[in-house]
């Protein structure tokens, strides 16, 4: 069940030195009642490949998205270090980190 | 070979497995469909048909009954929860598990041991301060305890936790606090509920959920359709999969909690021993095994690999409150699946799919929730009311922010 998350910063960590954001969703100021109810609280929650956030709080203190295989937490790879992430600029927002 | 053969069968009788279940075919309808063959699905299944007269129910576990969260859970039943609604609940859940060896006719070695949660810090003080308070307000029997007090009701707990810098400051001390065999809760239920018609179907994995115009229809099984007038789902930590193929999202995440055993030995410990600080819970087994568990992992994961990391971490921990179990062997550790909600309290009842209904969220503290939210489930399929009890857990509270935020209650086990 422990794995190795490669910091695009650091290298590769123990993921005992992330905190886990939850899977990548986005919200936007104008979104609708539904659209706010689902973004914030529904989930996917797949057993196969999911796009997620985890913060390297002990290391260099940067969100990044990776995309990790739930069944096996085979990390497939980094998605983006960027802030936004979504094509139409909207924010991805984190589950309460360091719950 | 011969004389061993012979030797065998002269032993037959001794060694004959007991068999709990009666393998059939599933039928092609069902008045009530549960999915999931664990505590929640059969208790439902059982209640249905001992309290409403509805024998027409079909159970289905993809793997044996009890293979997943309870029959990896650490057994601890109490109700020193710190939300009235969530006291209110495992009060009568706790009620119900007291007699429910007479009333399956299953002996459940069900043993009142007392439990302790306790605190190292102000804050965590404070919080067993509180719930003690709350508990006695609702006829709970939850106690403020000091640490000479601690020391006295088990002097095996080292006051100074491994003398590390983080003392025993106090706690609070549930008597009614117990542990009861998780396999034997799920055998009594599964062979009760058979001996009143239901039947339980293991190694039948639900593929999919017939949805049409908004309302659930049946299954699909790898032997085909099978109709339903209701569809309950009780599958724990596959929550969300399995409400996937209906077309449901939840609020839930899956995460993996570990725990371990030592060897058995004799009995040393008659407490459950909690540190809502050092999050760790420490009973012995009827069996004599010091078991041993901690919190959940903070990642979501389907995974039920059990890491090393844990059993280092834990296991010291667990001679900081209990020095004696330095010297006690580890026999084995395992892993399993929880469906957490974002306020740590259960979601489940009706869902926007008319006749799909969920038992979910249950998170680290489902198996003491069985009897209770069985007896509630069935009435909720018989009756189409929502019972009382379960009546704040609703699957759509977090649409008008009615959350019942219980993670203190959830830290440990």
């Amino acid at each position: 069940m422990g794995f190795i998350l490669d910091c695009p910063s650091c290298g590769p960590r123990s993921y005992h030195e992330f905190w886990f954001g939850g899977e990548l969703r986005s919200w936007r100021p104008d979104f609708s009642a539904q659209e706010d109810y689902e973004t914030t609280w529904l989930r996917a929650n797949v057993a196969g490949p999911q796009v997620e956030r985890w913060y390297h709080f002990a290391g260099c203190s940067r969100w990044f998205t990776v995309e990790r295989d739930t069944r096996s937490n085979t990390v497939l790879g980094l998605v983006s270090l960027a802030r936004t992430d979504a094509p139409d600029g909207t924010a991805p927002v984190e589950d309460d980190a360091a719950r | 070979l011969a004389g061993a053969r012979a030797g065998r069968q002269g032993m037959s009788g001794l060694l004959r497995r007991r068999v709990y279940l009666r393998a059939s075919e599933p039928r092609s309808q069902y008045d009530v469909i549960v999915i999931g063959g664990g505590g929640h699905g059969l208790a439902t299944a059982y209640y249905l048909a001992q309290q409403h007269g509805i024998r027409s129910v079909g159970v289905f576990e993809k793997d044996y009954i009890g293979a997943g969260g309870t029959g990896r859970n650490t057994t601890v039943l109490r109700a020193n929860y710190k939300m009235p609604e969530s006291v209110e609940f495992f009060k009568a859940s706790f009620g119900l598990y007291s007699t429910l060896s007479q009333e399956l006719d299953y002996n459940l070695l069900f043993s009142r041991r007392g439990l302790f949660w306790l605190a190292h810090s102000e804050g965590a003080l404070r919080i067993q301060r509180e719930r003690a308070m709350l508990n006695q307000a609702l006829g709970v029997d939850t106690i403020f305890v000091n640490p000479a007090e601690v020391k006295d009701l088990c002097p095996q707990i080292d006051l100074s936790a491994g003398g590390k810098g983080h003392p025993i400051l106090g706690g609070s001390y549930h008597a009614p606090g117990s542990v009861i065999r998780h396999d034997a809760v799920v055998w009594g239920y599964a062979a009760a509920a058979q001996r009143l018609g239901v039947s339980v179907h293991e190694g039948a994995e639900v593929m999919g959920i017939r949805v049409e115009n908004g309302r659930c229809l049946g299954i699909e099984t790898a032997r085909g359709f099978v109709s339903a007038g209701t569809v309950v789902c009780a599958v724990a930590g596959y929550s969300s999969k399995v409400a996937a193929l209906a077309g449901v999202r939840l609020p839930i995440t899956t995460h993996p909690l570990q725990a371990f055993v030592t060897e058995p030995y004799k009995p040393i410990l008659d407490r459950i021993v909690s540190s809502v600080d050092l999050l760790i819970y420490i009973s012995q087994t009827s069996r004599g095994e010091l078991l041993v568990g901690a919190e959940i992992e903070r990642y979501s994961t389907y995974s039920t690999r059990s890491t090393f990391s844990f059993l280092a971490e834990c296991a010291s921990r667990c001679v900081d409150l209990l020095p004696f179990s330095a010297k006690l062997q580890i026999l084995r550790q395992w892993t399993g699946l929880c469906d957490m909600s974002p306020d740590y309290s259960p979601v489940i009842g009706l869902t926007e799919v008319e006749n799909f209904l969920v038992s979910s969220g249950w998170g680290t503290w489902g198996f003491k929730a069985i009897p209770a939210s069985g007896t509630a489930m069935a009435e909720l399929v018989a009756t189409g009311r929502v019972p009382r009890l379960i009546a704040p857990f609703r699957v759509d509270r977090f649409r008008d922010d009615r959350l019942i935020p219980d993670r203190s209650s959830a830290g440990t086990h």
